[in-house]
């Protein structure tokens, strides 16, 4: 057996990309992938508090049954901004412009991406969709509900629904390019000797997120001028008084926004399979099993749409397809969960942080899809559409997967992004808090939902308090435990111990250079020998059943 | 069934067993393999913990068998949730023919209903144990949904067309009534409750009220005073335009060679754009209704044809307005 700590380490170099240069201009100017992966992790995380902080509100509200703590139209904009800030400014770009950023370039043995000034150009995009957005929040809100319901957002809401839109449209744009610029990436820029079957299992999944990103994108981008058009000039689109059709807009907006579930936890799935495979030192079982149901997931997710829309009086057939499709969609999902599990056995697992999160995920995501099923079931999503059945299944794939993947993710690469270990103690601590916090807060939403409690209230029936008590608890514990990793991130910037190149004794291409790394990523050009995941030789590879290799490969 | 802390809610109607075994079903299945993943899990982070900090386990490729395994078994179960959940959809959304009819109009931010014999309610239904029930439903101004939990079921509230929702009530008693649909400021209190009785009770709350008039008999007036009698006949014998009496329920030839079920759908779309689909030999002459009379109004032309007796079919409405006869008393 080859011993981990025999790969060749490079000398740790005086200069590296966080001190190659100095200055604001610097930061601003920058073409390098991995310094725009930081100046996207500031500005996600700015929006992630924002969109934490309206959260706070939504629990403080609903602590008792009447709306004492503010009024109905401050409850409507709060729930409306917690869900435009989480999905279109954190989401959305969390994983793929930080962290996809940072290291599809490494992974695959790039000095960057495909077009650099594009990246940069992405991120400017984003702040400027994010400060007209933040513009409207602060000039006086909007309360459509992140969904821009016609023609409630249309003729009937008198909020800044118009300047909030242009916001998240213009943030669209820099989802394409950031789509774009991983496709060409990989496509092109792959070391000598890193195949298809070769690349990390995050580099397919943010391959198969990219696809969702260019595909769908466009389409919330002209559903939102449309929406504009309606608005402004009282052109008849979805407005049934104007001679428009109100589902229309339904449609239109879940066929982008159902994809976005998937660009939202794709990329996260992708991190599993690092922090799985790894922590475990153990080739993923069944990679192409995972790698292709990344690209099934990013392909039917875009022929589900109308699960959204079976009480809207839609044909009783077209939600039965739909139906259909949303229960074969969850396959792939769930191949996903049984390959992380099958690669744990005789394998040799770690207890560190990063794995915490990792199993934190694949339960949670479990609760999270099985959910899924009851709302693609037609009967018993009659009963449970616009309940906080809804709300709960969401948050278990939103925060219980995606944010526990991100998290996951974030401890993995510190090391090599900020060249410092954090606190190994406190993560751990702070991947249980946040792991009771979160199930605390949501489960008790499951129950509320069937019970028949809708979403989007303000004030609600007594009998629904019991639920509520136990969210607010939880969601305070879930708040504390967030807390924990933003202060130890932030100290151990300064004051954490100095990472190795490879501090978790890990094969993978991002490992064999120093922390953090040089500019140019690589001294020179690796090329890759290797398979994925590969810590013992190929040929020492265990056969089970009647399993045949050359499958295998393809 | 009331425990401390209830796991379903008031089952009220015949749709509530059937929901909630489905639920019961998907909540074990739900159940089963959160707990296999979890014990799995966390038997193999146990016994494959990391002993030495430099051991190296055998890679293991995978297995297609395996992989074919647990991709078939999740679909075939999946396909049961399916197969169920439609079939106990189709009796949620296919609305019987011998039902009572209420009307439903919702605005921001309440909901104003009325019965066939003329009962007008606010944010209240009245309805009766054992007798289906079939609500005709639009909105004024947004998206509503009239949700029922006890019934298990709701329906959006579309404006701009007449959406339906049935049930048949089992258990009398007081249950919520939700506005499902985001609709802006006070989403929250358009609520209400249904109130399900006895039939003789039911029958007894109809004819309490006394002098109102029915929708449809609302509609003949307006049928005489916006001047649709002028063209349409005064009984809806046609003239000028298309006969109306007796063609509700039937399909009607359309001038562009297609053919249109006439529901309630129909008539409004014909009152509102009567270009849209006009009736085979008849010229685009009448004029368009459009903001000159509301959803209440619309609903009363609808009845008022509905009500039309004609030489065949149509029928639905028909009978006269009076309580239904107490032998149906037989649940």
């Amino acid at each position: 057996m080859k011993p981990i700590e025999s790969f060749e380490l490079p000398e740790p170099p005086k200069v590296n990309y966080i001190n190659a240069q100095y200055g604001l201009k610097s930061w601003l100017l920058t073409k390098d992938h991995k310094r725009i992966a930081l100046l996207y992790l500031g500005s996600i995380t700015f929006f992630f508090f924002i969109g934490g902080l309206y959260a706070l509100m939504i629990r403080l509200e609903l602590l008792t049954p009447p709306g004492d703590f503010m009024q109905s139209a401050t409850y409507n904009k709060v729930f409306t901004q917690h869900g435009i800030i989480m999905i279109f400014f954190f989401l959305i770009p969390s994983i793929p412009a930080t962290l996809g950023n940072f290291l599809i370039p490494m992974m695959i043995g790039a000095k960057d991406l495909a077009f650099p000034r594009i990246n940069l150009l992405s991120w400017y995009i984003y702040l400027l969709g994010g400060v007209i957005t933040i513009y409207a929040l602060l000039a006086g809100g909007v309360d459509t509900g992140w969904t821009f319901y016609t023609p409630f957002s249309t003729t009937f809401s008198n909020s800044y629904v118009v300047a909030t839109g242009l916001g998240i449209f213009i943030n669209g744009f820099s989802s394409i390019l950031t789509g774009l610029n991983f496709i060409v990436t990989v496509h092109t820029m792959r070391a000598p000797g890193m195949t298809w079957f070769r690349m990390p299992l995050f580099v397919w999944s943010l391959y198969a997120t990219s696809l969702v990103m260019i595909l769908g994108t466009p389409v919330i981008a002209i559903t939102i001028l449309l929406l504009a058009f309606e608005r402004i000039a009282h052109v008849g689109i979805f407005d049934p008084a104007l001679g428009g059709d109100p589902i229309l807009f339904q449609h239109l907006f879940w066929f982008y926004s159902h994809p976005a579930v998937y660009i939202m936890i794709l990329p996260s799935m992708g991190v599993i399979s690092e922090l799985i495979a790894n922590f475990s030192r153990k080739n993923i079982f069944g990679y192409s099993f995972v790698a292709f149901s990344s690209l099934a997931i990013a392909v039917f997710g875009f022929l589900v749409w109308g699960h959204h829309l079976f009480v809207t009086s839609q044909s009783v057939y077209a939600g039965m397809i739909f139906s259909f499709l949303s229960f074969a969609v969850a396959i792939p999902s769930a191949i996903k969960v049984f390959n992380w599990t099958a690669t744990l056995y005789r394998s040799s697992i770690s207890y560190d942080t990063p794995m915490l999160f990792a199993l934190g995920f694949i339960g949670l995501f479990t609760v999270g899809g099985m959910t899924g099923l009851f709302l693609a079931s037609l009967a018993v999503d009659v009963h449970l559409s616009d309940t906080y059945f809804v709300v709960a299944h969401f948050h278990y794939i939103m925060v219980g997967g995606a944010l526990m993947g991100y998290l996951g993710g974030l401890h993995y690469w510190w090391p090599k992004i900020s060249g410092r270990m954090y606190p190994e103690g406190w993560g751990r601590f702070s991947a249980l808090v946040i792991f009771v916090g979160f199930n605390l807060t949501f489960l008790p939403q499951f129950v509320a939902g069937y019970l028949g409690m809708p979403r989007r209230y303000h004030a609600y029936p007594p009998e629904f308090q019991v639920f509520n008590v136990l969210s607010t608890a939880g969601a305070s514990i879930l708040g504390f435990g967030m807390l924990i990793p933003a202060i130890y991130f932030v100290w151990s910037m300064r004051y954490g111990r100095h990472a190795e190149a490879n501090p978790w004794h890990l094969p993978g291409l991002e490992w064999r250079t120093a922390s953090p790394p040089p500019t140019e990523n690589f001294e020179v050009t690796p090329i890759v020998t290797w398979e994925a995941y590969e810590f013992a030789p190929a040929e020492e590879t265990e056969v089970v059943g009647k399993f045949r290799p050359e499958l295998e490969r393809i | 069934m009331q425990s401390w802390i209830p796991l379903v809610p008031d089952s009220a109607s015949t749709f509530s067993w059937q929901v909630d075994a489905l639920y019961f079903y998907l909540s074990g299945v739900t159940l089963f393999f959160s707990l296999l993943i979890s014990a799995v899990l966390i038997f193999f982070v146990i016994r494959y913990r990391r002993r030495t900090p430099y051991e190296i386990p055998r890679p293991i490729a995978g297995s297609h068998k395996l992989e074919t395994v647990w991709t078939i078994i999740p679909f075939i179960i999946a396909m049961t949730m399916f197969g169920w959940g439609a079939r106990v959809y189709f009796t949620q959304y296919k609305s019987p023919a011998d039902a009572i009819e209420v009307y439903v109009v919702g605005k921001q931010w309440m909901w104003k209903l009325q019965h066939a014999t003329g009962q007008r309610e606010i944010n209240q239904l009245h309805v009766p144990v054992g007798r289906k029930v079939k609500l005709i439903m639009t909105s004024e101004d947004v998206i509503h949904d009239f949700f029922v939990p006890a019934f298990r079921t709701k329906a959006d509230v579309v404006p701009g067309k007449y959406t339906t929702l049935w049930f048949e009530a089992t258990t009398p008693g007081t249950y919520h009534l939700f506005c499902a649909e985001y609709c802006g400021m006070n989403h929250s209190g358009m609520t209400g409750s249904v109130i399900v009785m006895e039939p003789r009770e039911f029958d007894n709350w109809l004819s309490g009220s006394t002098g109102t008039t029915t929708p449809a008999a609302a509609g003949q007036q307006l049928f005489q005073t916006l001047g649709c009698a002028s063209c349409h006949g005064a009984n809806g014998e046609g003239g000028r335009g298309p006969t109306l009496a007796g063609v509700f329920g039937s399909e009607t030839a359309l001038q562009s060679g297609e053919k249109v079920r006439v529901d309630e759908a129909y008539v409004r779309e014909s009152i509102i754009n009567p270009q849209a689909k006009l009736v085979a030999g008849f010229g685009p002459i009448m004029p368009t209704f459009q903001g000159q009379i509301s959803e209440d109004q619309l609903v009363q032309l609808v009845a008022f044809i509905k009500s039309l007796p004609g030489g065949g079919g149509g029928g639905g409405q028909a009978q006269a307005p009076t309580a239904p006869s107490p032998t149906q008393n037989q649940k």
